[in-house]
C-alpha cells in the first residue's frame, strides 16, 4: 500500500517537473505574465489610493488604507484562484498544441495521479506568482496588514485552491470535448467567475440573478473570508461561515471533476477526439 | 522490388510454442463523417472487422495507403480509441479491461516526433521515463546509450527539440518508445519523412532490438521497401480491411512468385501509389 502511494506520487511528480522545466524554457513569458499580474494588482491598488479625489469627498487617511487592502486582498486572491483554473484548464489544450496529449494519455499513469500532479504544479506556480505579487506592490503601495489574521488567511487561501482545483479539473474537460473551442469556453467560464464572485465589490451590488450564481462560487467565500481575516483580524470561529461552504464546494467539486474528466476521456476515446490536433 | 525470401523466420522456427503478443479479432470502428458519403451512410468505416494476431518476438508490417485505416488501427492498439465492436488483447490482456496493465506493455512511435518542443531531448526523455517508473538516474545513461547508437549527437542533447532536425526528433521519438522496454512496440510510419540515411539507421535499430531485447514490433508503412526489409509477416491493409497476410514468402507464392507490388496490386486493385494519390486527392 505504502510502495504503491509512494510510486504514485513519483508518477504525479514527474508532472511537476516538466512543469517546472517548462516555466524555465518559456521565462520570457513567465516574466511577463508576472509583470501583467503585478501592473494589474497595483493598478487595482491605485484607484483606492485615488479615492478621494474619484469620489470628490475627503477620506480618511484609515479608510483608503483600509481600501486599498479590500483591493489588493480581491485581486491577489483572484490571481492565485485564478492562475489554477487556467493552468489546469489549459491541462488539455497545453498538451494539445504541443503535440504530446496521445503519449501522456497512453502511459500507465492512473488519470487520478496525472491530475493530482498537474495540481501539485499548479499550485506551487500560483502560489510563486501570488508571493512575488504581493511582495512586489508592497514596495509601492503602503500595505497595513496590522490587524491582519494570517492564519485564517492562509487556510482560506488553501481550502480555496482545493474548491478551485475541483472546478477547474471541469472546466479542463472542455477542450477534451470541445478540441476547436473547448478553451475558449474554459475561459469564459472563468470570466464569469471573476465577476460574480466580488473580487473588487461586495456582492450585493450585483443583480439578483447574478447572486445566485455568487452564491455557487468559492471564490465569494474565499475572497470574503480572506478580507475579514486580513483586514479585520477574523479568526478561524469568526470566519468559519465563508470557510464551511468553500470546503463543501472543494469536497463536491473535486470528486464531481474527476468523475466528469474520466467520462470525457472515455467519450473522446470513442469519438476520436484524443489526438493532438482536433 | 523482389521479395526476399528469409530463410526460418522466427515465428516459423517457434510456430509449436507461440504467444500472441496481440490478438485483435472483428475490430470495427468507424467515424462520423461531416457530409453524406456515396451509398447513403453518415460514417465513414476506418477499421472494417480486422481480425490479425502478432506473434511474439516478430516484426508485422502492416501495409496499406494513406487512409486504408493503418493510423487508426494503431490508435486502437494503443488505448487511445475504443473498438466500436471486436475485442483486442495484448499478451492475454484485454485492452479495455485491463488497461493499466497493457499500458505499461506497449509503447509507440507516430508519423510526427510529438514532443515538447522548448524542452531537451534529455528532458523529454527523462520525463518520459518517470511516466513508466523508470527513475532519472536509471534513463539518462539509457538514453545517452540508445542516442548514441541511433547517431544522435551527445552534444545536442540538451539542446531544446525544436532546434533538431525532423530527422533527429523522430529519432528521439524511437528512443523514447525504446527506454521504457515495451513487449510490443507499436511504429506507426516511423521513417516517413525521414531521409536515406536516417532511414536505414531506424531501420537497422529495429531489426537489432527485434533480435536483442526480444521486442514485438507493429509497424505500418506504405513503403513496400521498409515492410519487406524488416517485417516476417506482411498483413495488407484496404478501406479498413485486411485483404492479405502472410509471410513475404506466402505472399509471393499466392502471386506466383511476384513482387510486393504485384501482390499489393491484385490485393487492392491498384499500386500503392495510385492509392496513395487518390486518397491525398479525395482528402484535398
Amino acid at each position: 500500500m505504502i510502495t504503491n502511494v509512494g510510486a504514485q506520487l513519483g508518477l504525479a511528480y514527474a508532472f511537476v517537473e516538466r512543469e517546472i522545466a517548462l516555466s524555465k524554457r518559456y521565462w520570457a513569458w513567465e516574466i511577463v505574465w508576472l509583470v501583467y499580474g503585478i501592473v494589474t494588482s497595483l493598478s487595482v491598488a491605485y484607484i483606492a489610493l485615488g479615492a478621494p479625489a474619484i469620489t470628490g469627498g475627503p477620506l480618511a487617511p484609515g479608510d483608503v488604507s483600509r481600501f486599498v487592502l479590500y483591493l489588493l486582498v480581491g485581486t491577489i486572491t483572484w490571481r492565485f484562484l485564478g492562475l489554477i483554473f487556467e493552468q489546469m484548464g489549459e491541462t488539455i489544450a497545453w498538451e494539445r498544441w504541443e503535440g504530446t496529449i496521445e503519449y501522456t494519455f497512453m502511459a500507465p499513469v492512473p488519470r487520478v495521479t496525472h491530475l493530482i500532479g498537474m495540481c501539485g504544479a499548479t499550485l506551487v506556480r500560483a502560489l510563486g506568482f501570488s508571493v512575488a505579487i504581493l511582495a512586489a506592490v508592497a514596495l509601492f503601495v503602503p500595505v497595513d496588514l496590522a490587524h491582519a489574521n494570517v492564519l485564517s488567511a492562509l487556510v482560506l487561501l488553501a481550502t480555496g485552491a482545493v474548491a478551485f482545483v475541483g472546478l477547474a479539473i471541469g472546466s479542463a474537460v472542455f477542450p477534451l470535448l470541445w478540441t476547436e473551442k473547448g478553451l475558449q469556453m474554459a475561459y469564459i467560464v472563468q470570466a464569469v467567475v471573476l465577476l460574480v464572485s466580488g473580487v473588487y465589490y461586495e456582492t450585493s451590488v450585483l443583480p439578483s440573478w447574478m447572486q445566485v450564481l455568487s452564491f455557487i462560487s468559492p471564490a465569494t467565500y474565499v475572497i470574503r473570508g480572506m478580507r475579514a481575516a486580513l483586514l479585520d483580524g477574523a479568526d478561524l470561529a469568526a470566519v468559519w461561515p465563508d470557510l464551511w461552504p468553500a470546503l463543501l464546494v472543494g469536497a463536491i467539486s473535486i470528486p464531481l471533476g474527476m468523475r466528469i474528466f474520466l467520462w470525457a476521456e472515455r467519450h473522446a476515446k470513442k469519438t476520436g477526439r484524443l489526438k493532438r490536433s482536433g | 522490388m523482389a521479395i526476399q525470401v528469409r530463410e526460418a523466420t522466427r515465428s516459423e522456427a517457434n510456430k509449436d510454442e507461440r504467444t500472441a503478443a496481440l490478438a485483435a479479432s472483428g475490430v470495427r470502428k468507424a467515424f462520423p463523417s461531416a457530409r453524406v458519403l456515396p451509398g447513403g451512410g453518415m460514417a465513414v468505416r476506418a477499421v472494417d472487422d480486422v481480425s490479425l494476431e502478432v506473434w511474439r518476438g516478430e516484426i508485422y508490417g502492416l501495409l496499406g495507403a494513406n487512409g486504408s485505416g493503418k493510423s487508426t488501427l494503431i490508435r486502437l492498439f494503443s488505448t487511445l480509441l475504443t473498438p466500436d465492436a471486436g475485442e483486442v488483447r495484448v499478451f492475454g490482456r484485454d485492452i479495455g479491461r485491463d488497461e493499466l496493465a497493457v499500458k505499461r506493455m506497449i509503447n509507440r512511435v507516430s508519423v510526427e516526433a510529438s514532443f515538447f518542443k522548448k524542452l531537451s531531448a534529455m528532458e523529454n526523455l527523462v520525463y518520459a521515463g518517470r511516466l513508466y517508473g523508470v527513475s532519472p538516474e536509471v534513463s539518462r545513461p539509457k538514453i545517452q546509450s540508445i542516442l548514441r547508437r541511433l547517431g544522435v549527437e551527445q552534444g545536442r542533447l540538451n539542446e531544446p527539440l525544436e532546434k533538431l532536425s525532423r530527422g533527429m526528433q523522430q529519432k528521439v521519438a524511437i528512443a523514447r518508445a525504446f527506454l521504457t522496454a515495451p513487449m510490443l512496440l507499436l511504429l506507426d510510419e516511423p521513417t516517413t519523412g525521414l531521409d536515406i540515411r536516417s532511414k536505414r539507421e531506424v531501420q537497422t535499430f529495429v531489426r537489432d532490438l527485434r533480435d536483442e531485447h526480444d521486442a514485438t514490433i507493429l509497424l505500418t508503412t506504405h513503403d513496400l521497401d521498409e515492410a519487406a526489409r524488416l517485417a516476417d509477416r506482411i498483413g495488407i491493409l484496404h478501406q479498413g480491411r485486411l485483404v492479405a497476410e502472410g509471410t513475404p514468402a506466402e505472399l509471393a507464392a499466392r502471386h506466383r512468385g511476384g513482387t510486393l507490388e504485384d501482390v499489393f496490386m491484385t490485393a487492392t486493385g491498384r499500386r500503392l501509389e495510385e492509392a496513395d494519390a487518390s486518397e491525398t486527392e479525395r482528402t484535398t
